[in-house]
């Protein structure tokens, strides 16, 4: 068999060449078509297009382009990138460039009706954030969601441990089980928010006050309408939690359950010393995947509550939505996204990273 | 007509006699409709064969119109552009109009009514459908990114200041001015709404109002009535007309049982934020304080510098803060969805604020239990006014202060300057909406489902309604409930600056705090205060001005 080397060693000097000339001629033609447009765009030439969409053509053309060089250049291995090349194209395009301009976009003063149009405004809109108490609002609330995992995360276990015991109609209750996470966070919001906790008719709101709440509100008091968000995110989302639990537990050796079992431990200590460490690699997971979902709780704070009461229940995705589509505020907006996406990625750095030296320490 | 407007009214007819059996107060009410009603009827009106042949298609009662309909209403209508356009004048041109398809209707209806159009000129007419909430982010996206694809545009009046402001519409030609009859306008839509600079823009299709809606089962309570007396209240228990008796009252019901025997509520408020929707609730409470027949301007000063913090407006914001504890124990988590159709046609409280379909839809919506014991008038007045310019408040010679709130001011038609550069293609474009703006063709949008209310004052003439078959008596309590408002002398005129509705959300964030008691009124409205003066900063503030300026017709 030849290796690549061997292969691009075979290819003439000429037809390298014109691979090569082939990439410079297209990358200048497109360096060309973005600079024009970008002239045009700042009023420093006359003629240009009305629409960046040839600058998006030339990028195809330069795309192409770029893959026929590789097979002309390097023969057998160039066809080999090509399966990767678009994929690597994609991602540039679609996610890399995205969340560059999205940055260059949060140092702008973007606000669709403003006359000025887009003006960079350096550090403003950074300023503005740390300054914005309904941000602030927004994150410590969010602190209190991803709290409430923990205990999301003991159900789910609880839910999970019996559902891979021994009783009637398991499957059934699997299936069961896992229908609210079928649902969208908008049935939800209605079905839930607005018509089981409905204040007048809802049945919730009927067994509360069956219980003795004379006024079962569950979304005017600050605290009461966080928990209610909360507990209708958990009856969301739950179940995701504990299917993937449920797959660790069938997919634990059962041996060693049973092996303590004979060693005369009791449930408790089974549960304990072997099924919980056992189950650890799983629940981590299970804990970050929930609360990667968490960090985007929106859908069903935007239907219900639309933040309130005073901003008690808003997320920092519901505040965004906000600046976002009801103010039209583009360059604060993205600010706020982007600053948010660093303290996401921070977050869950250091929480992979303090889990897995805890792990290893339990080894 | 709205569709819910337009079955309420079909299924009143069907049971009028039950409704008006035991409102004595409908009956009164009636008489004073009656009267309301005729300035705006011709006593010697010769009605034209055209429009009452029009009113027949499909008939009264007889099922929703269709496609074909709407083609033979437009082909019906097509006189006026006979007259001003040969036939295949414009062959060849191709137009864009972008509108909604809310309910199927809107650009539905545009596309039947200009079909035949397109037949007879020869143009052809793209279409782009929005739903309602991807209509405001695309049109501001196509404005500040300067990809406008579109020639012709229906557009709520609140929008003009991002477009006319902006010099993206087409000024209004004379031809189409005489062609459209823009004189029979309602009062308040004739300039300035519609004018920038005293340039003319909008051809409209539709008119908004905030109108009060009371439950006539409350005040027609002997046993409220009694304790009404017995607590010493001033004057009779009736609906109130001002809002210091419409707070008074909500205070009176609170813990008291209403005539179905639940918890009686008084006032509705809906505190929650919606979209920035929820503001215009606010504001009708506050327009009777706030709007001095003086004065054109209510929300900004002449300079933008906002009124929101001033005594009038804290004064409404004080009356929802106090007025809560004695709404239902939720009420801070309602918006005006809520208010209206979950809270007060579901049966629970007495007064309610909406835009004019409430009252009918009392006898429609499966959720209503309130059916025929609803009666609307004009919103609140006050005993005194703030006059912005003194620093005072007032007690008008005249009595209580009225400002019915004109929220959101109906949809418009409006063409784009994109098409100014070819001569051809600006008259078609004209043409295409003066044709859908037509008065004869608007009597029919007033008559049957459209998404549009009447708005012109030849909608208002009784004899062409009840020729085509609808019952004159309650007719006349449907046009009557927004006559009033429409042409009222003191209406608060919604501000058409640049991003309003921006205004409108920041406002609403801030109101929620204050509504659950963590910050006072005044620090509230302070805060909003200054969150308006650093938008209209971004925005641009000497331009804001004048574009405020030019929609006061300053």
């Amino acid at each position: 068999m030849q290796t690549s080397a061997a292969l691009i060693g075979d290819i003439p000097a000429s037809r390298k060449a014109l691979g090569r000339g082939l990439i410079i001629a297209a990358s200048l033609g497109l360096a060309a078509v973005l600079v024009w447009q970008i002239l045009f765009v700042s009023g420093n030439v006359e003629e240009g297009f009305d629409t960046w969409r040839p600058v998006l053509y030339a990028y195809l053309a330069w795309a192409v382009v770029l893959g026929v060089s590789q097979v002309i250049i390097r023969g057998e291995a160039g066809q080999r990138a090509l399966f990767v090349l678009p994929a690597v194209l994609f991602t540039i395009s679609m996610v890399i460039f995205p969340t560059a301009f999205g940055i260059y976009i949060a140092f702008t003063d973007w606000n669709l009706s403003s006359f000025e149009g887009r003006q960079f405004n350096g550090l403003d809109n950074l300023r503005a954030l740390f300054e914005d108490s309904y941000y602030w609002n927004s994150l410590g609330n969010m602190a209190f969601y991803v709290a409430m995992v923990l205990v999301e995360y003991a159900i789910a276990f609880g839910l999970a441990l019996l559902l891979n015991a021994e009783i009637r109609a398991r499957r059934f209750f699997r299936v069961v089980f896992l229908l609210p996470f079928m649902l969208s966070p908008v049935a939800i919001s209605w079905m839930v928010g607005k018509s089981l906790m409905e204040y007048r008719f809802g049945p919730a709101a009927n067994l509360a006050r069956f219980l003795g709440w004379e006024k079962p509100a569950f979304f005017t008091e600050p605290w009461i309408a966080k928990i209610s968000i909360e507990v209708m995110d958990a009856w969301m989302y739950i179940p995701f939690m504990m299917i993937l639990l449920l797959a660790g537990l069938q997919a634990m050796p059962r041996d060693v359950s049973e092996a303590a079992r004979v060693d005369g431990a009791n449930g408790w200590q089974t549960f304990w010393k072997i099924t919980f460490p056992l189950m650890l690699p799983v629940s981590v997971t299970a804990i970050v995947l929930r609360i990667i979902f968490k960090l985007k709780l929106a859908d069903i704070i935007i239907n219900v509550t639309a933040g309130g009461p005073g901003g008690a229940t808003d997320s920092v995705t519901s505040f965004i939505y906000r600046e976002y589509r009801d103010r039209s505020n583009v360059g604060y907006g993205t600010m706020l996204a982007e600053f948010y996406l660093v303290i996401i990625i921070i977050f869950m750095l250091t929480l992979l990273r303090f889990v897995s030296r805890w792990l290893r320490k339990l080894d | 007509m709205k569709v819910h407007d337009y079955n309420a009214l079909m299924r009143r007819q069907a049971s009028r006699r039950s409704v008006l059996k035991g409102t004595a107060m409908g009956a009164a009410a009636f008489g004073a409709t009656s009267a309301g009603l005729a300035k705006f009827s011709k006593p010697s009106f010769a009605q034209s064969d055209l429009r009452a042949e029009i009113l027949k298609i499909p008939g009264v009662g007889m099922g929703s119109p269709t496609d074909a309909d709407w083609q033979k209403v437009g082909e019906l209508c097509l006189g006026p552009t006979k007259e001003t356009v040969q036939e295949g004048e414009f062959a060849g041109v191709e137009l864009t109009f972008m509108g909604l398809n809310n309910q199927n209707l809107h650009n539905l209806l545009f596309r039947g009514f200009l079909k035949p159009w397109e037949t007879y000129t020869g143009a052809r007419i793209t279409w782009i459908d929005l739903a309602q909430a991807d209509y405001n982010p695309r049109l501001q996206q196509s404005i500040a990114t300067g990809t406008v694809d579109f020639d012709i545009i229906e557009m709520g009046a609140p929008f003009e200041g991002d477009v006319c402001g902006k010099g993206l519409a087409s000024e209004m030609p004379d031809w189409v001015k005489t062609l459209i009859d823009m004189d029979d306008y309602v009062g308040y839509l004739q300039a300035p709404v519609g004018t920038w600079d005293g340039k003319t823009y909008r051809i409209s299709v539709d008119g908004d109002c905030h109108t009060f809606n009371y439950r006539t089962d409350y005040f027609e309570s002997e046993e409220l009535a009694e304790a009404w007396a017995a607590e010493g209240h001033e004057g009779p228990w009736e609906p109130p007309t001002t809002w210091q008796k419409v707070q008074e009252v909500t205070k009176f019901l609170a813990g008291k049982t209403d005539p179905f025997g639940m918890e009686a509520y008084g006032y509705l408020d809906a505190p929650k934020p919606w979209g920035g929707f929820g503001f215009y609730f606010l504001a009708s409470r506050a327009t009777a304080y706030a709007k001095h027949p003086d004065d054109p301007a209510w929300l900004f000063d002449l300079d933008m510098k906002p009124r929101i913090n001033n005594p009038a407006w804290v004064r409404a914001i004080q009356d929802v803060v106090d007025a809560l504890p004695y709404q239902p124990a939720d009420q801070l988590n309602a918006d005006p969805n809520t208010t209206a159709f979950q809270q007060f046609l579901a049966g629970t409280g007495a007064l309610c604020t909406w835009w004019g379909d409430v009252g009918s839809a009392a006898n429609t919506s499966d959720g209503s239990v309130i059916g025929d014991v609803v009666g609307f008038s004009i919103l609140p007045g006050s005993d005194d006014v703030y006059n912005s310019k003194t620093g005072q408040w007032e007690t008008l010679p005249s009595g209580p202060n009225f400002a019915p709130n004109m929220a959101y001011l109906g949809w418009g038609v409006y063409v784009m300057a994109r098409v100014d550069s070819d001569s051809r293609k600006h008259k078609a474009a004209w043409s295409a909406a003066a044709h859908i703006g037509g008065k004869d063709i608007s009597l029919w949008t007033s008559a049957y489902p459209s998404g549009f209310q009447p708005y012109r004052n030849s909608h208002f003439n009784v004899e062409e309604w009840t020729q085509a078959g609808y019952d004159e008596a309650y007719i006349s309590d449907y046009l009557n409930s927004q006559a009033e408002s429409y042409n009222h002398p003191n209406a608060a005129i919604e501000p058409r600056i640049p991003g309003i509705f921006q205004y409108y959300s920041v406002a609403e964030d801030e109101l929620t705090r204050i509504f659950s008691g963590q910050v006072d009124a005044q620090t509230g409205a302070d805060n909003i205060a200054a969150a308006w003066e650093k938008l209209t900063d971004q925005i641009g503030r000497e331009r804001q001005i004048e574009l405020y300026r030019a929609s006061l017709g300053l």
